[in-house]
């Protein structure tokens, strides 16, 4: 049965398009940040009466800058994709009535969400590989080599941070009734986070931390972030109980 | 074969249903009956799992409904009032890859019932099209063949025909009469016509209550009182004083050239009815007994219920 239901979130994300501009976007992002990396300070030298001893001062693209790029683009747009993608997967079947004749049939309510967020984590899986890919192989033409093995242990906590968002949207989306307070639901999440992320000492147990820790791993610093590691895997258990209990008791 | 004892459900300070409590015979088509509001929607969305009563208990074939251990959907096919589909996914792989598969009939035998039921509904041409460019009658028709899917002992279907044409009605009340004696099936419509023709027992329901239930034609029997309609070209003078005191009329209603005569013995009436028409000379157009409808039956006991 949960096979059945995770097939056809497969199949609705291939048809709809949303598997498609996900892993385009994710591709392009992984080509595009080394490529801005190296060329950005090219291209600012090149701006005409640039005051004199300027172009000096713009340092020379190194690694760093372009693993800074692919954490930073791909956590801006990785977000924004994964909220949109999963804001009104429950509430869409819900409004529209499709969650009324799914419910008839003999499937647990839990796998119905169950099957959602495996196939949102598993579109993100697949995002971040292509994303990944194409960022380590035009780093090593561009600049050199990234670690492997830090590099992928960044993309893990990549993909801990974007199924923190993507969990807490398909929350929302359980808990709304329409698509329009689902979306209200999925971005007032991202805003209480952003604003817990900024309180000083309480960041460090947010999921923004996981992104320095990544960035440090590649570049062997020291950081780490097990605090926000255990709090960030704390949300997404919890916001999925949440929207299994919901789910079971809701009237549809 | 479905047994509900005390449903009680509220939403606000609305009372959608009010100690409803009914039984339906194994094999029977059952007509529920009532109009807008009435709670047949509700009873059925709690017979089909989707809401839960304030109180009350419901059990199919035995099971009861709502109880851990006791999951009923295996054993009831349901047609909700607006059937909701995928509109990226055809018919053929709605039916073959999603709803078989979620009743454990997978590959060839998966794939045969949907060709099957293709047929059955009049889709088989547009097996292979979109269902989000499906009209709303194609819709139903759809319905109507997910419901079908695992062959259940149980049918729910709540308007089955209300966004049908005649022919496509035609076509989905057929059916229905096919599965008569198979299945059990428990009819929600406000088309009374359609009642009268496919269902053995009637249900009316008001308020959230059951007010009546009984044999189709029992409940015709009971409740409709014959009636006689007459058409004079120039009225009817002295004959409808006459008429009203007459022992086997309980009724007499007169709108410009028409009379309409209620009786309660239908023999009687026909024969002094006639002659005293003769011997007043009067012109009749036209002289004709009712026959007994379900619409009458309605609303005699659901305006009184109000």
């Amino acid at each position: 049965m949960f096979r059945t239901l995770l097939a056809k979130e497969f199949r609705e994300q291939w048809r709809t398009w949303k598997m498609i501009v996900f892993l385009a976007v994710f591709l392009i992002t992984g080509i595009i940040s080394p490529v801005l990396a190296k060329y950005t300070p090219e291209l600012l030298k090149m701006i005409p009466n640039l005051p004199a001893g300027l172009a000096n001062i713009i340092p020379t693209p190194t690694l760093a800058d372009s693993v800074a790029q692919y954490l930073k683009n791909t956590e801006q747009f990785g977000i924004l994709l994964v909220i949109l993608l999963t804001m009104g997967v429950m509430a869409q079947e819900k409004e529209r009535g499709t969650a009324a004749m799914l419910l008839t049939k003999p499937v647990s309510r839990s796998a119905v969400v169950l099957a959602k967020w495996l196939a949102g984590m598993s579109i993100v899986v697949a995002g971040l590989i292509a994303d990944g890919l194409a960022c380590l192989a035009y780093t090593a033409v561009l600049f050199e080599p990234i670690p492997f093995g830090a590099f992928w242990a960044l993309n893990l906590l990549l993909l801990v941070y974007l199924g923190v968002y993507l969990t807490v949207a398909l929350m929302a989306s359980t808990l709304a009734r329409t698509q329009t307070i689902a979306a209200v639901g999925a971005f007032g999440g991202l805003i209480v986070l952003a604003i817990l992320g900024s309180i000083p000492r309480l960041s460090d147990y947010m999921p923004g931390q996981l992104v320095n820790w990544g960035n440090s791993l590649v570049l062997k610093g020291d950081a780490n972030a097990w605090p926000a590691l255990i709090v960030s895997a704390g949300i997404i258990v919890l916001a999925l109980v949440i929207a299994c209990l919901r789910f079971e008791r809701e009237e549809i | 074969m479905i047994r509900i004892e005390n449903f009680i459900k509220t939403y606000g300070s609305v009372r959608a249903l009010d100690s409803l409590s009914l039984n339906v015979e194994p094999g029977v088509v059952y007509g529920f009956l009532g109009p807008n509001g009435a709670g047949k929607t509700t009873c059925m969305r709690i017979l089909a799992g989707l809401a839960r009563p304030d109180s009350g208990r419901a059990w199919i074939l035995d099971k009861e409904i709502g109880q851990p251990g006791s999951d009923i959907r295996s054993l009831i096919g349901v047609l909700p009032e607006e059937p909701a589909f995928y509109g990226w996914m055809t018919p053929r792989e709605y039916l073959r890859d999603f709803i078989a598969p979620l009743y454990n009939i997978h590959g060839q035998v998966a794939a045969k019932r949907a060709d099957e039921l293709l047929e059955i509904v009049d889709l088989k041409d547009a097996g292979n099209r979109r269902i989000s460019g499906f009209s709303r009658g194609m819709r139903q028709r759809m319905g109507l063949a997910q419901a079908l899917v695992h062959q259940p002992p149980v049918l729910l279907l709540d308007e089955p025909v209300s966004a049908l044409d005649p022919a496509g009605r035609k076509e989905v009340l057929d059916l229905i009469e096919t599965l008569r004696g198979q299945t059990t099936i428990l009819l929600s419509t406000h088309i009374l016509a359609d009642v009268e023709r496919v269902c053995d027992v009637v249900g009316i329901i008001a308020k959230g209550r059951l007010i009546v239930q009984d044999r189709r034609d029992d409940l015709l029997a009971r409740y409709v009182t014959p009636l006689f309609e007459i058409e004079a070209d120039e009225g009817f003078g002295h004959w409808l004083e006459w008429v009203e005191k007459q022992p086997f009329v309980t009724n007499v209603s007169v709108s410009s050239h028409l009379a309409r005569v209620l009786v309660k013995d239908v023999h009687t009436a026909q024969k002094v009815l006639l002659e005293s028409l003769a011997k007043e000379s009067l012109s009749v157009r036209r002289f004709e007994m009712i026959h007994p409808s379900l619409e009458d039956v309605f609303l005699r006991l659901t305006e009184k219920e109000a």
